[in-house]
């Protein structure tokens, strides 16, 4: 039986060409659809404003309020010293402990610092005194810290005046935080949110633009043409990839101009590494695509499938080490673990790429694992 | 030799009680349009869906220019042109950007092949600035058809152009692919629609999964030229539940203003027929002779199917 060959025009026009084609219409889907574009470009900076500001678990400015009964020198001093700190602002002194509990219950106070009527004489004579620090436990975790640092600036006026004094020395407990000195949370956040966003994006983004030509039929003309499904695949990737670079490049740009992280971080390094998750999540996002047959599904396999393991198995709101040895092992399997060592690694201890090879490796090895299931899942019919 | 050849077809869907297509086999001659008649769930979508690659039968074989339709899928893929039934363009793409797009994917321009669609995309030209999903019915298929036709295919599947659209359009659409018949290209067409069926030059008649009839459409009337007759008169539909209860008739279905009536052969001709209307009190009922249609050719054949 006699056959006809494919049209010549077909080899003539170059994979290039139908591949850029591609790409600059994903293009225009990606610019026309406001609110996707809003969503992407949005989310980043919502979320980083967000944890940096709004869901910070630092406390500053915390009102305290002062119970003296006999202020003197060294009450004045330490009084001082306490609202002088950024963490605390001086509320006021209160004469009795029940005016202490009235001004907690009002709510304008979150500790109280209570001296004896003797403060001055013991610590002068006696060597050592008393102080009380009464903290609102009602939220345990702003009360515990409230009640460090306030201890904290308690030690170092001791110390200060164990200098100035002859005789042994009192002895100063030196608590050092370290890479993060002020124990400031607000950039701690950073990687955390980095990973979660780029996973959301990449993954969620992709496989709905993939099921979306499902949905509406376009995959079948598609389909019945000569193009290779691998530049469909790789065309539906690079626009998602371009607005997850812009999306790291917003987050560096939040990080270092508004949240005061500290420079030195290895930059091209971070984005290497971003590049790298990325290309996972798209991955992730292309297998999904090919399981699914719904936008809906898609997101929601996104959201539930990938949102929830990526935040408890990624180290970044639950200490990992703290986890069930089963929970410890599923860890292992979470791309967003490794990119969380990663990204924090490096941009708040400042490693190098020596520190993070293995984290590096084992992302590379997800991904093309996963590039290999895309691959073979992907459908050439419907 | 044959455009397209089918050879006992079979397919399944898992899931579903009945199967969707049934030892189906035709040949569709170059330079023909051959059109795919049946109502809805016919298995017409599944057909065409089969001969586009998309879908792979559960027996039989099937070729498009000679290449096999699961090995050969992919050199089928380059020469054919393939509408879907639902509007499958980029709703939020322009119509010069869906045309351009399409013709890149076929790996050729739309100036290299402009005098292909220009009959065509002439009467869309002054939208082509409009996004596709803004266009009406009409002009949505038509720019479908110019997407389908820029990379100059060989044989061109359609399935169901017309749903949806308006009479204009419709008539319209069917000068197109007649003109382009007349270029050359081989067009399988399936349409819900039996008036349609006279613009085909052969037609296969569609029920659950099979093919029951296939013909010009000359050649079917001629071949199933039952005796039919029109009835007519004042308060129709009573007419037609007594039709439907008398002992002579074969079956009866309405027809626009009319019902046609096909009576079994010990019945008494058309006389006994009216006179069991006007007994029943219809005096103002009228019954002729008429020429079976299509329609008429179909619901035989689903009788005959039945018995």
């Amino acid at each position: 039986m006699a056959t006809e060959a494919p049209l010549a025009v077909a080899r003539g026009v170059s994979g290039l060409s139908m591949f850029a084609a591609f790409v600059l219409k994903e293009a225009k889907h990606v610019l026309r659809d406001r609110r996707s574009l809003l969503i992407l470009l949005g989310l980043p900076i919502v979320m980083m404003t967000l944890f940096g500001f709004a869901l910070s678990n630092e406390v500053k400015n915390t009102n305290f309020v002062v119970l003296d009964r006999a202020p003197d020198a060294s009450t004045l001093g330490l009084t001082g010293r306490i609202s002088e700190s950024n963490y605390f602002t001086f509320a006021g002194r209160v004469q009795s402990e029940a005016e202490i509990n009235d001004r907690f219950r009002r709510g304008d106070a979150r500790l109280a610092v209570v001296f004896p009527a003797d403060f001055e004489h013991d610590l002068r004579h006696l060597g050592h005194a008393q102080i009380r620090l009464v903290a609102d436990a009602s939220d345990p975790n702003t009360a515990s810290t409230v009640s460090n640092y306030a201890a904290a600036i308690v030690a170092q006026y001791q110390a200060e005046l164990a200098e100035g004094s002859v005789g042994p020395g009192a002895i100063a407990v030196e608590t050092r935080m370290l890479y993060n000195p002020q124990l400031k949370s607000s950039y701690m956040f950073v990687p955390g949110v980095m990973t979660l966003i780029l996973m959301l994006l990449g993954a969620m983004m992709t496989s709905v633009s993939i099921v979306r030509e499902k949905e509406r039929g376009t995959m079948e003309v598609l389909l019945v043409s000569p193009m290779n499904p691998l530049i469909l695949i790789i065309g539906k990737a690079v626009p998602y990839l371009v607005l997850c670079l812009i999306d790291v490049l917003i987050i560096l740009l939040l990080s270092y101009g508004l949240l005061d992280l500290p420079g030195g971080a290895n930059l091209p390094l971070l984005i290497a590494e971003s590049l790298l998750f990325i290309l996972t999540t798209l991955t992730l996002g292309l297998v999904i695509s090919n399981l699914v047959q719904q936008q809906q599904t898609a997101m929601f396999v996104s959201l539930v499938g990938l949102l929830m393991p990526s935040l408890v198995f990624s180290g970044f709101m639950f200490p990992i080490e703290n986890m069930p040895l089963p929970l410890r092992v599923i860890s292992h399997l979470v791309p967003t673990r490794w990119f969380y060592l990663i990204a924090s690694n490096v941009m708040i201890k400042h490693l190098g790429f020596a520190a993070v090879i293995q984290p590096t490796l084992i992302l590379a090895g997800m991904t093309l694992v996963l590039l290999f299931i895309a691959w073979r899942t992907f459908k050439q019919r419907l | 030799m044959s455009a397209v050849v089918v050879d006992g077809l079979g397919k399944a869907y898992p899931r579903a009680s009945s199967k969707a297509l049934t030892d189906v086999s035709f040949a569709v001659d170059r330079g023909e349009i051959f059109g795919l008649i049946g109502p809805d769930g016919a298995g017409k979508t599944t057909l065409i869906r089969i001969l586009t690659t998309l879908l792979l039968a559960d027996q039989g074989t099937a070729s498009v220019l000679g290449h096999d339709v699961v090995r050969d899928f992919r050199a089928i893929r380059a020469l054919v042109g393939y509408m879907p039934g639902r509007f499958s363009l980029y709703q939020d793409l322009s119509v010069a950007e869906n045309l351009a797009f399409f013709a890149t994917v076929f790996g050729t321009t739309v100036e290299a092949n402009y005098h292909l669609v220009a009959d065509i995309y002439s009467q869309l030209e002054p939208f082509k600035t409009r996004l596709a999903g803004k266009l009406s019915g009409g002009m949505k298929q038509k720019l479908a058809l110019c997407c389908a036709l820029i990379h100059a295919p060989k044989v061109l599947f359609l399935d169901e152009p017309t749903t949806g659209v308006d009479p204009v359009s419709r008539k319209d659409f069917w000068g197109m692919l007649g003109r382009l018949r007349e270029g050359g290209i081989t067009i399988l067409v399936s349409t819900p629609y039996m008036d349609e069926a006279a613009r085909c030059d052969r037609i296969a008649l569609v029920q659950k999964g099979q093919i029951i009839a296939l013909d010009s459409l000359a050649g079917l009337v001629e071949s199933h030229a039952t005796e039919t007759y029109a009835v007519s008169g004042e308060r129709l539909f009573p007419i037609l539940n007594d039709l439907r209860a008398y002992a002579g008739t074969r079956y009866c279905f309405a027809f626009g203003r009319e019902h046609h009536l096909v009576l079994k052969p010990d019945a008494g001709g058309p006389e006994a027929a009216l006179a069991y209307l006007r007994g029943l009190g219809h005096q103002t009922a009228s019954i002729r002779a008429i020429r079976p249609n299509v329609e008429d050719v179909f619901i035989d054949l689903i009788h005959e199917q039945g018995q």
